[in-house]
C-alpha cells in the first residue's frame, strides 16, 4: 500500500507540471499547458502549492474509486461469484468512509482559510490603480498621479515581437516590482472580471460597486489577463496587461506619462527595456525560468 | 383508496388518437411525452454544443459568421457577419445551457421516469393529480417555443437573441440587451418554472398520500426517495428563481430599479437570488440519477442497495445543505473574506453525504454477483465520472483556488462531469433499464454497449482536456482564443465529434428496437429487480393497481 502510494505521488507531480515545457508560462499560457500558470506573487505561489496538492489528493481519491471498482467487477462478477451475499450493513465501514472524508476535508480547509485570508486581508497598499470595464476595453486610472488611459486589444495587424493576439494590447499597464499595489475594480456598462492569472488575483467589475484586489510582483515582465465575466458580443476580445519593471523604469514611465502622455511614455519603455533585453521578459516561458 | 378505485373505474374507456395524449391525465403517457420531448430538446441542444466545438476547434472564427449570415441574412460586409456571429455564439451558449437543463434533463428525470415509475414503484393507480399532470407537461412546448422564438428577435441592439449566458446576469440583461428576445427568455423560464413548480406539488402529494399498504416510507425504493427530495427542492428554491426573473422584467419595463446601481439597486442582489435557487438546480439535476443508480446497482448485483436509510438520508442531508452553499458560485464578485470562508466551509460538508453514496453503491456491488448487461454499464460509468467531477468540486468549493479558476473552462469540466458525464449517464442508465418496462421491446444491447463505450470515450476526451485549459487560464464562454491554447481544444472537439456519433447509434437502437418488436417480457432482469413495477406486465395496462399491492 505504501509503494502504491509512493508511486500515485509521483504521478501526481508529474501531473502537476513537472516536464519544463508545461510548466513554463509566466503571464501567459503556453501550448499544451496542464497546469496552472507560474506564480509572480505570493499569493499565486500559494494558490499553485494548494492546488497542486489538491490535485494528489483528488487524483488519489479517483484512483482509488477506479480501482475498488475494478475490483468489485473482477472479483464479484456473476461467473466468479454464482451466489450473491445479502450483506446490506457494516457499522464500521460505514463509520469508516464517513469519518475518513470529513478528516481529510478539515485537512484541506486550513490551508484553505489560510490562503482565502491572505487574498482578501488586504495588505497596506504602496500604489493604487483602478480598472473600470467596458464594452469592450479596460480603461485605467493612476488616481495619485492623474494619469489614466484606455486600453484595448491589439489587432493581428498591430502585433510585433511576437506579441500573442487576444492576449496583447496597445497600452499596458506599468508597475514597480515589489510594490504592494491595490487594484480598484469597477465598471461601466455591464459586468466584466478583471484577473491576471500569474498574480492569483480576479475580481468582478460591477456598475456602482468599488471591488478591491491587491497583488505584490516580485518578477519583471508582461503579465496577460483576459475578462472573465461574460459581457456581450466581444468578450473573448478584450484583454488586459500589466507590465512590470523596475522602480526606476517605473519612475521614467510616470514621469513621461504625466507630461507627454502615456503613448510616449510607453515607446520610451519600450526602448529602455529593448537596450536592456528585457522587451520579452516572461514571453513564453524564455526567461521564466 | 376505495374512492380512487371507483374513480378509476369510470375512466375504462381509453382515449385513443390525439386526444390520448392531448387530453392525457394517465401518468405513463404523460411520462413518454417528457421523454420524447426531452430527447427532441437533447438534440437540440446537443446540435448546438457541435456548432460551438466546431467553433472551437481552432482558434479565429471559423463557423459562427457563416451560421449568422445563413440565419439572419446578416453579412453584407465581413465585419457585420462576424460580429452577428460572436453575438450568436453567446446565444449558443445561453440556449445550449437553459436547453439542457431545463428542457432536457429535468423532462427526463422527474418529467419522464418520475412521471413513469413513481406511482408504479409505490403501488399507486396514478399520479394524485392527473389533470394537474397534463398542465405541467402541456406548459413545456411553449416554453420552448418561447426560448427558441427569442433566437430570432432583437436581443442587444442590432442582433438577434440572448447572449447573456443561462444565469442571465444583470446589468447585461436589462440595460445591456434591450431588444425582447430576454423577455421572451424570462416568460419561457416561467412557464418551466409553474410546470416544475405544479409537477412537484403533485409527486409530494403522490408520494405522501398513495402508497400501497404497507409501502411505508423507509420501505420506498431508493429512486422514490431521490425524486421526493428533488421536488421539495424544487418547491422551495423555484419562487426564488420566479421573483428574481420577475424583477429582471419589471427593470427592463416598467422602469424599477431592483438590480439597477444608478436607481440604488445592485446587480449582485440578482446573483444571490439567482443562485439561492440555480444551486439547489443543480441536485436537482442529479439525485434522480442517484436515485436511478441505487435501482440498477441492486439489480444487476443480486444485492439490495447496501446502508439503504443511510443512503436516502444522505440524499436528503444533500438536499438540505444544497440551500446554504449558493455564494460558492460568486465567490469573486468581492465578498467578505469572513462570508466567503463560510460558504467554504459548507460547501465541502456536502462532499461526505456525496461519499456515503459512491462508497455505498460500491459496497453494494461488493460480494455480489455482477452481471454486466447495458444498463449496469452506465451506472459503473456514473459512479467513476461523477466521482470525477466531484473532486474538481472539492477543489472549487476552496475560494482561494477559485480566484484562479472561476469562470475558466475548469468550472466547464467540472460541471459537465457532473451532469453531461454523471445527469446524462444515469438517464441513459433509466432509459436502458426501463426500455423494456415502458415500451414492451428488447431493444438490441450490442447496439446499446456500443452506444456506451463510444459515449465514454467521447465525452472524456471532450470533457476531460478543458480541466488544463482552465488551469492555463482560458476564460469560459469565448468564440476566440490565443493560439496556444489550440491543442486541448482541438482534441475536446474531436471528444465531442465521438460523443455526437454515439449518439446517433442511441438513436437508431430505439428505432431498431420498434422495428424488431422483440418481446422483452415482464421481467427481463431476473428476480433481483424487486421494485413494484416489475410485477407488471411490459408495457404496464392504462391503468395498474386497481386492487393495490400489500407490501409485506
Amino acid at each position: 500500500m505504501r509503494k502504491l502510494f509512493a508511486s500515485l505521488t509521483v504521478l501526481g507531480a508529474a501531473l502537476s507540471g513537472a516536464p519544463a515545457a508545461i510548466a513554463a508560462g509566466l503571464g501567459q499560457p503556453v501550448e499544451w499547458q496542464m497546469n496552472l500558470q507560474q506564480a509572480a506573487t505570493p499569493v499565486m505561489e500559494f494558490i499553485r502549492d494548494f492546488h497542486n496538492g489538491l490535485l494528489i489528493l483528488t487524483t488519489v481519491i479517483c484512483l482509488v474509486v477506479a480501482g475498488l471498482l475494478i475490483w468489485v467487477c473482477v472479483k464479484f462478477n456473476a461467473k466468479a461469484n454464482p451466489v450473491a451475499s445479502r450483506t446490506t450493513h457494516n457499522t464500521l465501514v460505514e463509520v469508516i468512509w464517513t469519518v475518513v472524508p470529513i478528516i481529510i476535508l478539515i485537512g484541506i480547509a486550513i490551508p484553505s482559510f489560510r490562503l482565502l485570508y491572505l487574498q482578501r486581508d488586504f495588505p497596506a497598499p504602496e500604489m493604487t490603480i483602478k480598472a473600470i470595464g467596458n464594452q469592450w476595453f479596460w480603461s485605467y486610472e493612476y488616481p495619485e498621479h492623474d494619469v489614466s488611459f484606455d486600453q484595448y486589444l491589439k489587432t493581428k495587424a498591430e502585433l510585433k515581437d511576437g506579441e500573442p493576439y487576444l492576449l496583447a494590447t496597445d497600452t499596458e499597464v506599468v508597475v514597480p516590482v515589489n510594490k504592494i499595489v491595490r487594484v480598484i475594480v469597477t465598471a461601466n456598462d455591464v459586468l466584466h472580471s478583471w484577473t491576471i492569472p500569474s498574480f492569483g488575483s480576479k475580481i468582478d467589475a460591477v456598475p456602482g460597486r468599488l471591488n478591491e484586489t491587491w497583488f505584490k510582483a516580485e518578477k519583471e515582465g508582461i503579465y496577460y489577463g483576459q475578462c472573465s465575466e461574460l459581457c456581450g458580443k466581444d468578450h473573448a476580445f478584450m484583454p488586459t496587461s500589466i507590465r512590470v519593471v523596475s522602480e526606476d523604469e517605473y519612475n521614467t514611465w510616470l514621469a513621461t506619462a504625466k507630461t507627454a502622455g502615456v503613448e510616449q511614455a510607453q515607446q520610451q519603455l519600450a526602448t529602455i527595456l529593448k537596450t536592456k533585453g528585457k522587451l520579452a521578459l516572461g514571453a513564453a516561458g524564455a526567461s521564466a525560468n | 383508496m376505495a374512492h380512487a378505485t371507483a374513480a378509476h373505474d369510470d375512466h375504462d374507456h381509453n382515449p385513443s388518437g390525439w386526444k390520448r395524449y392531448v387530453y392525457s391525465t394517465n401518468h405513463k403517457d404523460i411520462g413518454t411525452m417528457y421523454l420524447w420531448f426531452a430527447i427532441f430538446s437533447g438534440l437540440v441542444g446537443g446540435f448546438m454544443s457541435i456548432m460551438m466545438r466546431w467553433e472551437l476547434m481552432e482558434p479565429g472564427i471559423q463557423i459562427f459568421h457563416g451560421l449568422a449570415h445563413m440565419v439572419y441574412g446578416i453579412g453584407d460586409s465581413s465585419a457585420d457577419a462576424i460580429d452577428a456571429g460572436k453575438n450568436m455564439f453567446n446565444v449558443f451558449v445561453t440556449a445550449h445551457g437553459l436547453l439542457m437543463i431545463f428542457f432536457m434533463v429535468m423532462p427526463a428525470m422527474i418529467g419522464g421516469f418520475g412521471n413513469w415509475f413513481v406511482p408504479l414503484m409505490i403501488g399507486a393507480p396514478d399520479m394524485a393529480f392527473p389533470r394537474m399532470n397534463n398542465i405541467s407537461f402541456w406548459l413545456l412546448p411553449p416554453a420552448l417555443i418561447l426560448l427558441v422564438t427569442s433566437m430570432f428577435v432583437e436581443g442587444s441592439s442590432g442582433t438577434f437573441g440572448v447572449g447573456g449566458g443561462w444565469t442571465l446576469y444583470p446589468p447585461y440583461s436589462t440595460s445591456g440587451q434591450p431588444g425582447p428576445a430576454v423577455d421572451m427568455a424570462i416568460l419561457s423560464m416561467h412557464l418551466a418554472g409553474a410546470s416544475s413548480i405544479l409537477g412537484a406539488i403533485n409527486f409530494i402529494t403522490t408520494i405522501f398520500n398513495m402508497r400501497a399498504p404497507g409501502m411505508t416510507m423507509h420501505k420506498m425504493p431508493l429512486f422514490v426517495w431521490s425524486i421526493l427530495v428533488t421536488v421539495f427542492m424544487l418547491l422551495l428554491s423555484l419562487p426564488v428563481f420566479a421573483g428574481a426573473i420577475t424583477m429582471l422584467l419589471t427593470d427592463r419595463n416598467f422602469g424599477t430599479s431592483f438590480f439597477r446601481p444608478e436607481g440604488g439597486g445592485d446587480p449582485i442582489l440578482y446573483q444571490h437570488l439567482f443562485w439561492f435557487f440555480a444551486h439547489p438546480e443543480v441536485y436537482i439535476l442529479i439525485l434522480p440519477g442517484f436515485g436511478m443508480v441505487s435501482q440498477i446497482i441492486a439489480t444487476f448485483s443480486k444485492k439490495p442497495v447496501f446502508g439503504y436509510l443511510g443512503m436516502a438520508y444522505a440524499m436528503v442531508a444533500i438536499g438540505l445543505v444544497g440551500f446554504i452553499v449558493w455564494a460558492h458560485h460568486m465567490y469573486t464578485v468581492g465578498m467578505a473574506a469572513d462570508t466567503q470562508a463560510y460558504f467554504v466551509a459548507a460547501t465541502m460538508v456536502i462532499a461526505v453525504p456525496t461519499g456515503v453514496k459512491i462508497f455505498s453503491w460500491i459496497a453494494t456491488m461488493w460480494g455480489g454477483s455482477i452481471e454486466f448487461r447495458t444498463p449496469m454499464l452506465w451506472a459503473i460509468g456514473f459512479i467513476f465520472l461523477f466521482t470525477v467531477g466531484g473532486v474538481t468540486g472539492v477543489v472549487l468549493a476552496n475560494a482561494g483556488v477559485d480566484r484562479s479558476l472561476h469562470d475558466t473552462y475548469y468550472v466547464v469540466a467540472h460541471f459537465h462531469y457532473v451532469l453531461s458525464l454523471g445527469a446524462v449517464f444515469s438517464i441513459f442508465g433509466g432509459w436502458y433499464y426501463w426500455f423494456p418496462k415502458m415500451f414492451g421491446y428488447m431493444y438490441n444491447s450490442t447496439l446499446a454497449r456500443a452506444h456506451f463505450w463510444i459515449q465514454f470515450i467521447g465525452v472524456n476526451l471532450l470533457f476531460f482536456p478543458q480541466h488544463f485549459l482552465g488551469l492555463a487560464g482560458m476564460p469560459r464562454r469565448y468564440i476566440d482564443y490565443p493560439e496556444v491554447f489550440a491543442g486541448w481544444n482541438f482534441v475536446s472537439s474531436i471528444g465531442s465529434y465521438i460523443s455526437a456519433f454515439s449518439i446517433l447509434i442511441f438513436l437508431w437502437c430505439i428505432v431498431e428496437a420498434f422495428m424488431k418488436k422483440r418481446v422483452a417480457g415482464d421481467n427481463p432482469w431476473g428476480e433481483s429487480a424487486t421494485t413494484l413495477e416489475w410485477t407488471l406486465s411490459s408495457p404496464p395496462p392504462f391503468h395498474q393497481f386497481s386492487t393495490l399491492p400489500v407490501i409485506r
